[in-house]
């Protein structure tokens, strides 16, 4: 049996999505922007997507700019207000402490070049709290992006309230939903917020596709210069298919949340989490007690690192992801975790478990039931952290 | 039986894990990150780990096996990196591969082998491990001479040689390069690894004096006599038996014949100078696990490109051993291994503390 539990870092491409691309692929080459009839046909499948992405987070569809992605997105929001507010006096940005590395490295890189950066602290929870905000902000703050769920933890934002303090300053709000777009409701409205990132494959659309959302009137240059697709905000052919795909993603995601399909995945997900809290002895949940998206949990075993345990579970088919952000072979702590005071020890011992729509009650029960043993082993046979000697 | 493959991304690995895995065994790919590979990256070109990780994942993928990055980065910083700073440091020559065998490959990767139900590591090693017919398991060179790495593995107990496999014991380099060639793994003409994997260009004095706390004392460099001839800028920028670099002119070549740490001196000599008949070794490893009668007749090697001579070994206390030679030695390196031989089975070495 092989178990997919990773779907934050990406999901399965929908059946009925992947014909909608594969049939875009095939026999709609036109070029969006071209007058004849092959382009008119592209042109009316990116409206249609842009329709669809727009309906799913309640916001209009000409607000809608089509990028190659999440990371895209969050660069497109922060360069792009960052480049208006360049001739004001506005020279803050404002982040969480959190935020995915496609926000973080991007401001990072701006306060290289004379941008003030701060760095919202997070309670032990892995929420940033309102007072945070109030206090960091200034009049010369130009935007202040938090991330709507966070992809390691789970843990939902208090966006409106973060939004309203921004807004009293005169600043932006910009929202990384990547983790929370298809998976919760989104609004636009009811977060109040004026830029939201959301990435196509993290709801079971294809990759190489997202969008941004930039609410009527806010200012953005663009970062990608060039043509003028995207209401000359985002230069380049569109990718027709992609987005075709996307906007199809969109509408099963909308099907879903109306029918409220997110609480089956949250019943597996607590499924899972009681089960393996109660069955593995030495094991604690991180982000306990927070507003969640519904199919992530995070959980520290103790006396085991958690790089090992992700291997000890794929070699029995299951797919999970260390907290830490070890995919590039260095073991460097989660920042989240770290940012929410835990202990580096717990830090390096953390699994991220999130769910999907491809999951079952069977297979939930069987990594219930096989984790245990894995967990045991890997605490008797593999000493954690061998002697170190002089 | 589920066996993991220790993958460098090199021809050796990759081979041993590809024939294991021809012969059908249940086989896991592992290499190990040793240092910050953002180091790489900052260097990009320069630096070869990201290429060898990257060689070694589709090795793994071409043989259908399953590959892993584990992150020892802490591990090899604190027993290997640490001990070669000290040792070059205190005017020691040291070999980090020993190290790296005994404490990562050998201790921390087999811990982590047995965690995913797999109870042997096999490595690229030139080497065999033979099971005796008392059940103990020997240690035997390489059957490729020119290729022998079993010098390189002396500190190995009964209990890590139970879990080791080095299935290319028994080949020839060339015949190992002909499989990679057969077997179309991209690695098959990749040249072999000539310097040390952390110091990739070869410069040890620089990296020691980055990663060192003391500042490098310079010092006095002597004759014989005790005539100062020269100064140096630290006793870590040489080595006995050292010729070139030492920035003295001299009507006959000299040598590095002693190095001391505390006063700072280097010693230079003419060629016999150098030679000794006997040494001291610390922390010995008995691969029986047992030592030998005293004054027991093996053929001790001095390093790893040097013929094994005729000598008699004599366990002492606190794990350590003398050596007597037949014949005097040249350039007995304090810092490097003595590893003791009885024909091709390796009975055990230390680390050479000192000679006279």
């Amino acid at each position: 049996m092989r178990i997919y539990l990773d779907h934050n870092a990406t999901t399965p491409i929908a059946p009925s999505v992947l014909e909608i691309l594969i049939a875009a692929q095939r026999e709609q080459f036109g070029n969006a922007s071209s007058v004849h009839s092959f382009g008119q046909i592209a042109k009316s499948l990116v409206d249609d997507a842009r329709a669809s992405v727009a309906s799913l987070i309640g916001g209009r569809p000409q607000e809608i700019i089509f990028t190659s992605g999440g990371t895209e997105s969050d660069n497109l929001a922060i360069r792009g207000v960052a480049e208006t507010a360049a001739s004001s006096k506005r020279r803050r940005l404002i982040v969480s402490s959190i935020e995915h590395e496609a926000v973080l490295n991007t401001v990072k890189a701006l306060g290289k070049v004379g941008w003030s950066t701060t760095f919202l602290p997070v309670n032990d929870r892995g929420i940033v709290f309102p007072e945070a905000l109030s206090e960091a902000i200034t009049d010369d703050t130009a935007l202040v992006s938090v991330m709507h769920a966070n992809n390691e933890i789970g843990t939902v934002q208090p966006i409106p309230e973060l939004a309203g303090i921004t807004h009293r300053y005169g600043a932006l709000f910009h929202t990384d939903a990547v983790q929370s777009t298809g998976k919760i409701p989104v609004s636009v409205d009811a977060l109040d917020v004026d830029l939201l990132s959301l990435s196509s494959h993290k709801f079971n659309g294809p990759k190489g596709v997202g969008a941004l959302w930039v609410k009527r009137g806010s200012r953005l240059a663009a970062t990608m210069t060039g043509g003028r697709q995207e209401r000359n905000r985002r230069a380049g052919t569109e990718n027709v298919p992609g987005i075709s795909a996307l906007g199809a993603a969109a509408r099963l995601a909308e099907k879903k949340l109306a029918t409220r399909g997110e609480r089956a995945t949250a019943e597996l997900r607590n499924r899972l989490e009681t089960g393996v809290l109660a069955n593995v002895p030495g094991t604690v949940l991180n982000g306990n007690g927070a507003d969640r998206v519904p199919n992530t949990t995070n959980i520290s075993f103790d006396r085991v690192e958690a790089e090992s345990l992700l291997i000890a579970l794929d070699l029995e088919g299951i797919a999970v992801s260390t907290g830490s952000a070890c995919s590039s072979g260095t073991l460097e702590p989660s920042h989240v975790l770290r940012a929410m005071g835990l202990s580096p020890h717990r830090t390096q011992n953390s699994i991220r478990f999130s769910l999907g729509l491809d999951n079952t009650t069977a297979q939930i029960d069987h990594v219930i039931k096989i984790m245990p043993r894995i967990v045991e082993k890997l605490r008797t046979l593999s000493r954690s952290g061998s002697p170190v000697r002089s | 039986m589920r066996v993991v493959a220790a993958m460098s991304g090199g021809v050796d690995s990759s081979v041993a894990a590809a024939l294991l895995a021809d012969e059908g065994q249940d086989v896991i790919g592992l290499s190990m990150q040793l240092y910050d590979q953002r180091e790489g990256d900052i260097k990009f070109g320069s630096c070869c780990t990201l290429n060898d990780l990257h060689d070694a994942r589709r090795v793994a993928s071409i043989l259908g096996i399953p590959h892993y990055i584990m992150n020892f980065e802490r591990q090899f910083n604190e027993n290997v990196v640490s001990n070669f700073v000290e040792e070059y440091t205190a005017g020691r020559t040291p070999i980090p591969c020993v190290r790296c065998n005994g404490d990562l490959k050998f201790t921390t990767l087999l811990d982590r082998a047995r965690g995913f139900g797999a109870p042997t590591v096999a490595t690229g090693h030139y080497a065999r491990v033979v099971q005796a017919e008392d059940g103990s398991y020997l240690l035997k060179r390489g059957l490729d001479a020119t290729k022998d790495q079993s010098y390189f593995l002396f500190t190995l107990n009964q209990s890590q040689l139970a879990c080791a496999k080095f299935p290319l014991g028994t080949l020839q380099k060339d015949d190992v390069r002909l499989y990679a060639e057969n077997r179309a793994l991209p690695v098959a003409r990749k040249p072999d690894s000539q310097e040390l994997c952390f110091v990739p260009d070869g410069d040890y004095a620089t990296f020691v004096e980055r990663r060192t706390t003391k500042n490098p004392k310079p010092g006095p460099i002597e004759d014989i006599a005790g005539r100062m001839i020269g100064s140096h800028t630290g006793v870590h920028r040489f080595t006995v038996g050292q010729r070139k670099g030492l920035g003295i002119s001299s009507s006959i070549p000299l040598y590095v014949t002693a190095l001391d740490a505390r006063s700072g001196t280097v010693t230079v000599g003419p060629r016999h100078e150098l030679e000794r008949s006997t040494l001291h070794a610390s922390d010995v490893n008995w691969v029986s696990g047992n030592p030998p009668p005293t004054n027991y007749r093996i053929a001790a090697q001095i390093r790893h490109q040097h013929r094994a001579a005729n000598a008699t070994v004599s366990a002492l206390d606190r794990g350590r051993a003398r050596v007597d030679f037949e014949e005097a030695q040249p350039a007995i390196t304090p810092g490097q291994a003595v590893v003791f031989y009885q024909d091709e089975t390796v009975l055990g070495g230390g680390w050479i503390s000192s000679s006279d």
